[in-house]
């Protein structure tokens, strides 16, 4: 074959248009308690074009789904039913047949890009392998495509970057790699598993546009593994909904946003926090957690988690029955009393009145205040050399901030990763001095207590971790977890027997719990018991770092309540630390933007959502999908360019100006102002609302 | 890149596995890995061979029909046979009692030295991952000093200055342990590491929980399963490495004996008087083969990624 | 780079120094030079015994530290390494003895690695079935074994063969022997000691690195990469060879070089069964002749080829592994 610059175009079979038919998939796997029945009859089909987005919490079988399309399952999985691509089957194939699918008319794409592609090869030979497994051509002309490829998905510079290895590019920049080796072949089916979970948010804006002109480029048909509704509303044709391992609806995405009919669907909507919600309402809540798949008792799965149901949904597994669209189809055998009524989550789901505290009544400014940052900056060495180190930079974590929290209130931290959110968060549970600026917690400045002094205030100040499964000893059971921080401070132990059944019993747990051990719970369970912890010691302020992220959905609802809930009832004041800015917006009172180690934009969390006035903000808050596929469509994103700089070497004068979006509408006087000047938090017009930026100007983009 | 002579390899793996997710579960950690354990039919029948071994060793004295130490002087030099079931030495003494008393011996210091080394490299290894800073990086510069020297010569001529008496093989054992931690040590400093930075372990210490007992009550339980199997494997390197001092006569002395000392004098004579060697050799063989199947079964029964759970089908 | 190595080779060298020096005063102090000549017979007179062991620097009447002071000058000055206590330059014999245990382990050494990696690789794609269950006995089992054992049992093995054909196929005892007077005897008579010794050394090497290239591929084979590699239409055993075994080699190259450290010294046994007469052997038998100068420069050896090893470990690293490369 001659050398040529592409593969030559594909013909397309399009029998009736439908490209992937999946009838009545079933998976299987061997564990050590028994067989797991991943996937229990799941069928769809796809046409050229189109995208189905398949949704659900963790054990409900999405993933296992889109490897055993692939046919990537091991061969201890047992995998029944049909996957047709084209009219032809897939199942039963060897790995030699499937392998010569695989790649050309199936591409997959995964969800971290980091160990995903292989370390030691470079970026532009992983995609010329992908090119040569299908096509006999030279690895020039493979090369040549390959950075053809790297510019379709917006790496600049492709004919540098083709040389690159997989460890030199940000994340972002990896996942859009991955795209393009999964297009190489031009496919005819992308299976996308969450490809962005693991990114930051203005990033996985980018990259799903990316997605979207992949498809666009190869007219493929598009499988979209996702727990985020955000995500499914802005694109997604057709939606399956799977808990337990089988469908529980499936409709368009309109049909299932706007007129969902099984409870489940119904709940999972209700209780996702939104970026545009308005006033402050408790999100539904579903008892109980997913089930476990290896030993399903008879009857529909979600039976055990619904307020709906009757003695008729322990009888048997409810069938996917039709609404009133035909091609809706939900399975639950309510389905005509939820059509009929037309009942949203709060006519089915218990949602819980929201929760004010007395001390919200009281003017903030005659509150004390429980912590107070001033100027504070923390920086690390940047050390290199193993034996013999040496300083060769400094990393600004954090770079002077000023923030406040009064009693009661919560202020919420947001912003993406390198931004300094966790260091700050750091620096006020060490109590040690910072690098520069003040730490002062209830009156006390933490640089200048004695050891004895920060031992006290440990008292006042405690913690909630991300990881409910890291958080928790494992080998301690939870009346120890419990009682040690009281153990520490020489509580005696009658006294802590009775507070941790007290402390138990508050966060909606039974003490009987307390002489198991933590992986007997669920995650939100444990969660729970790492709140326990906290409030062991009686604590004014608490420092969370993201407690809900690494939760399902529909668990993290009952955290968040149970927080505010908290909040209220004992006085507390919250900082709260999260990417998620819906969460946010849910409890906080109070919210700071953080942009690679300062604040940009700060003030009341209803303001600053509705009349953001920071570029960043404001593209970070464009960026967040909602679950509303109406808004979605219309929405107009705006996309930020380029990567985050190196927190080692910050711009100079208004650290944001390398990517703002306004900066280009500019003129070159004022231009000049954002490179030379560094920006105050300057006021936006309205009370409790600063923003640091010198042209700031309110833009809704929610 | 690597910062001392330790670091040379990674005991993390090479790429990460997929996680398994939300499953709540019906066995308990411990019955699980015991039902992992109970499924490698090598590990088990290496068990049950090291216990035959140890209760022969500790019951054979008094049970055989000569004592080690014993002469007699009809037998020189003679092929197994009805009175002497392994042979006889060319002083008269019976192999098999021999043989059972330098079982004993070889395992004694085996697990001693095991002990001991493990208990010296968590402490060493926890503390130094923990505290980092000047504290570690002397302790490794200490580890590195240690293991440039080749511990087999340095031993060796520690052992030839050092007392000749009945507890030699104290010292001996004390030797083997001080130059034996270095490599467990850092086994268990990489698995400090990547525990420190575990949430319960930071959630302990903003609690006010003093360094020192955050070390033993949280990390040290927790990386107890790995340091169990590091355990395991240094009683079989201990037994090697007593095995060839002896061989060479450094290690233990006559009159008292253990395998290596009886492997030396016979391997003078292998061709012409086969038992002599045969005997202890097949006792070191197995005695040490079992204890590396244990080790591997615990291994492979503690990792939750092979694939050992069968098939659906 | 160049001054990252440079860095870590001083910090070695100062290591090697102490280490050294501390072996110096261990074996002046545990060692008795004096033993041998005082049970010789008949005896000699204290006065030239004394003599002798201060000539050549081996007497304990002189303070320990001004013998480790003058052991100093004449190596770092002169390069001269001492006297053995009945005489014998140390430096020569050191030399000499290199070469043997050169040509003794190489062969076996070189062909046992690649084998063992090959093996690993292998097997842990075969994980659970037969071949890798078997594979993993044998090794477990020779890993067992002592290796002088596994040496009596080959050379016990080969008298039997020789007797039973009536030829001596295998000649185990020293470098060379008989030779007879065709072209290229002398080469052949060499190869044919070097069988046994290389036999034992493939076995031992081979079982060592076949399983921990075995756990390092089964880390690799469970990676996210080679999922990847699969789903761009790679077969299984191409992903494999070209993904998985690549990344795992990374460790297994630092594995390597980490082993000629102990390379020479791990030989002892086979030099001393098979009478090869190198560094191995030497280290025993200068303990044994209380040789305090012998028994310290063969610590000084040993501790060099670790140092080599160590850095030879880190190129491994930084050729193989790109991620340390570009840092």
């Amino acid at each position: 074959m001659s050398t040529q610059a592409a593969p030559a175009p594909k013909i397309r079979r399009t029998l009736s248009g439908t490209v992937l038919s999946v009838q009545d998939l079933n998976v299987t796997f061997p564990s050590e308690a028994g067989p797991v029945q991943a996937v229990r009859g799941l069928s769809f089909d796809l046409a050229a074009g189109e995208t189905m987005a398949i949704v659900g919490e963790s054990g409900s079988g999405k993933s296992v789904t889109s490897m055993a399309i692939m046919g990537l399952h091991p061969a201890t999985a047992k995998i029944t039913g049909s996957v047709s691509l084209h009219g032809e089957e897939l199942l039963g194939r060897s790995d030699e047949k499937m392998s010569r699918l695989r790649g050309e008319s199936l591409a997959m794409i995964f969800q971290d890009p980091l160990s995903a592609l292989t370390p030691v090869y470079t970026i532009g030979d992983q995609i010329v392998e992908a090119i040569q497994a299908h096509h006999d051509v030279s690895s020039a002309a493979a090369t040549k495509r390959a950075v053809e490829l790297l510019d379709l998905v917006g790496i600049p510079n492709p004919q540098l970057r083709v040389r690159s290895f997989p460890h030199e590019f940000s994340g972002g920049m990896r996942q859009r790699a991955m795209i393009a080796m999964s297009i190489a072949n031009d496919p005819d089916v992308i299976i996308a598993d969450e490809p962005t979970t693991a990114l930051d948010v203005t990033i996985q804006a980018q990259v799903l546009e990316v997605l979207k002109k992949a498809q666009r480029e190869t007219g493929a048909a598009m499988i979209m593994i996702t727990h985020d509704l955000g995500v499914v509303a802005g694109i997604a044709d057709k939606v399956t909904v799977m808990y337990a391992g089988r469908p529980v609806e499936q409709g368009t995405v309109d049909e299932i946003f706007y007129t969902p009919r099984m409870p489940y669907t119904i709940g999972l909507l209700g209780a996702v926090p939104r970026l545009d919600a308005t006033e402050k309402q408790a999100l539904a809540t579903l008892e109980g957690n997913p089930p476990s798949v290896v030993d399903l008792p008879p009857g529909c799965p979600f039976e055990p988690r619904c307020p709906m149901s009757t003695p008729e949904c322990l009888a048997a597994e409810p069938p996917l029955i039709p609404t009133e669209h035909p091609a809706h189809v939900a399975a639950c055998i309510h389905v005509g009393k939820v059509a009929a009524g037309n009942l949203g989550y709060d006519d089915i789901f218990p949602v819980a009145a929201p929760a004010y505290s007395p001390l919200e009544q009281v003017p903030r400014d005659q509150r004390t205040t429980v912590l107070q940052l001033e100027g504070m900056k923390r920086h690390y060495p940047l050390m290199k050399g193993a034996v013999f180190r040496r300083r060769v930079g400094t990393v600004h974590a954090v770079d002077g901030i000023d923030l406040e929290v009064k009693e009661g209130e919560t202020l919420g931290l947001v912003g993406e990763s390198g931004c300094g959110k966790s260091s700050t968060l750091l620096e006020v549970l060490n109590l040690k001095p910072p690098t520069e600026g003040r730490v002062v917690v209830l009156g006390q400045e933490s640089g200048q207590l004695t050891g004895r002094q920060r031992q006290q205030m440990r008292r006042d100040v405690q913690v909630v971790f991300q990881d409910p499964m890291a958080s928790l000893d494992p080998r301690m059971p939870v009346f120890d977890l419990i009682a040690e921080p009281m153990e520490v401070f020489k509580v005696d132990k009658a006294a802590i027997e009775k507070r941790v059944n007290e402390l138990l019993r508050l966060v909606g747990l039974e003490p009987s719990h307390a002489s198991r051990y933590p992986q007997q719970f669920s995650g939100g369970q444990r969660q729970r018991i790492g709140i326990a912890r906290a409030l062991a010691l009686e604590p004014k302020l608490i420092v969370l770092d993201e407690p809900v992220s690494a939760l399902d959905v529909s668990i993290q609802a009952g955290v968040i309540n149970l927080l505010d809930e908290l909040k209220a009832k004992l006085g507390l004041s919250y900082l709260f630390v999260a990417h998620d800015l819906a969460v946010i917006r849910h409890i906080a009172d109070r919210v700071a933007v953080m942009y690679l180690g300062k604040i940009v934009e700060i003030g009341d969390v209803d303001h600053v959502y509705d009349h953001p006035t920071h570029p960043y903000t404001q593209a970070l808050l464009s960026a967040i999908p909602v679950p509303d596929p109406e808004k979605e469509r219309t929405r107009r994103r705006i996309l930020l360019s380029g990567d985050l700089p190196s927190p080692a070497n910050p711009p100079s004068g208004c650290r944001f100006r390398t990517r703002c979006q306004k900066l280009p509408t500019l003129t070159e006087q004022q231009q000049r102002a954002c490179v030379d000047v560094v920006p105050d938090l300057y006021p936006t017009g309205q009370p409790d609302h600063t923003s640091a930026c010198h042209y700031n100007e309110e833009v809704r983009v929610v | 890149m690597a910062e001392n002579l330790l670091e040379v390899s990674t005991e993390a793996p090479v790429g990460t596995p997929t996680p398994v997710r939300g499953e709540s579960k019906r066995l308990t950690r411990r019955q699980l890995i015991l039902r992992r354990f109970l499924r490698n039919k090598g590990a088990v029948l290496g068990l049950v061979v090291i216990l035959a071994l140890v209760i022969a060793a500790l019951v054979g004295p008094y049970v055989t029909r000569w004592s080690f130490d014993e002469v007699d002087r009809r037998a020189y030099l003679k092929p197994p046979n009805e009175r002497h079931l392994l042979g006889s030495t060319q002083s008269g003494r019976d192999m098999l009692a021999l043989t059972l008393r330098g079982l004993r011996k070889s395992l004694l210091i085996g697990f001693l030295v095991a002990l001991l080394s493990t208990g010296i490299a968590a402490i060493v290894g926890s503390f130094a991952a923990y505290f980092g800073g000047w504290f570690e990086r002397i302790s490794l510069w200490i580890i590195d000093l240690l293991l440039v020297v080749p511990s087999f010569l340095l031993i060796a001529v520690l052992a030839t200055g050092g007392s000749r008496g009945p507890y030699a093989w104290l010292l001996l054992v004390v030797l083997l342990a001080a130059f034996g931690w270095m490599l467990s040590s850092r086994v268990v400093r990489s698995l400090t590491q990547s525990v420190k930075e575990r949430e319960y372990v930071q959630a302990a210490r903003f609690m006010g929980l003093s360094a020192p007992k955050t070390i033993v009550r949280h990390i040290l339980p927790n990386i107890s399963s790995l340091l169990i199997i590091d355990a395991t494997l240094n009683v079989s390197s201990a037994i090697l490495a007593e095995t060839g001092l002896s061989f060479f006569g450094f290690g233990v002395q006559p009159p008292d004996t253990s395998l290596g000392t009886l492997l030396g004098e016979g391997a003078r004579q292998v061709n012409s008087f086969p038992w002599l060697f045969a005997s202890p050799a097949i006792a070191v063989v197995v005695l040490v083969l079992s204890v590396n199947a244990v080790g591997d079964g615990l291994r492979d029964a503690l990792d939750p990624n092979s694939a050992s759970g069968g098939s659906a089908r | 780079m160049g001054a990252y190595v440079a860095r870590r080779i001083l910090n070695y060298l100062v290591l090697l120094f102490l280490a050294v020096s501390l072996t110096y005063f261990l074996a002046a102090t545990q060692l008795e030079p004096r033993q041998l000549y005082e049970l010789v017979n008949p005896p000699l007179d204290p006065v030239s015994i004394e003599q002798n062991l201060r000539s050549r620097n081996l007497s304990d009447e002189v303070p320990l530290l001004e013998r480790y002071w003058t052991w100093l000058q004449n190596v770092v000055l002169h390069w001269d390494w001492g006297e053995a206590p009945r005489g014998g330059d140390i430096g020569g014999e050191v030399g000499r003895r290199i070469w043997v245990s050169l040509r003794l382990i190489t062969l076996g050494s070189l062909l046992g690695t690649v084998i063992g990696v090959l093996l690993g690789a292998w097997t842990a794609t075969r994980q659970y079935k037969p071949s890798d269950r078997s594979t993993t006995a044998a090794s477990l089992l020779i890993l067992s074994v002592p290796s002088f054992v596994i040496a009596s049992a080959l050379q016990v093995a080969a008298t039997k063969i020789n007797g039973a054909t009536g030829v001596r196929l295998f000649e185990f005892v020293g470098e060379t022997g008989s030779r007879g007077s065709y072209a290229g005897a002398a080469f052949a008579d060499r190869l044919q000691h070097l069988v046994l010794p290389t036999i034992a050394l493939t076995l031992i090497n081979a079982a060592f690195f076949s399983r921990i290239q075995r756990n390092l591929m089964l880390d690799a084979l469970g990676s996210d990469f080679v999922r990847t590699a699969r789903a761009k239409g790679l077969r299984r055993s191409k992903a494999v060879m070209k993904h998985a075994l690549r990344t795992a080699l990374i460790p297994t190259g630092t594995y390597f070089a980490f082993s000629i450290a102990t390379l020479f010294t791990g030989a002892t046994f086979m030099e001393i069964m098979f009478s090869f007469h190198g560094m191995g052997e030497y280290g025993v038998t200068t303990i044994l002749g209380q040789d305090v100068h012998g028994t310290v420069a063969v610590v000084a050896f040993s501790g060099a080829c670790v140092l080599v090893g160590a850095i030879l470990s880190d190129i491994a690293v930084a050729i193989l592994d790109p991620r340390v490369r570009l840092s």
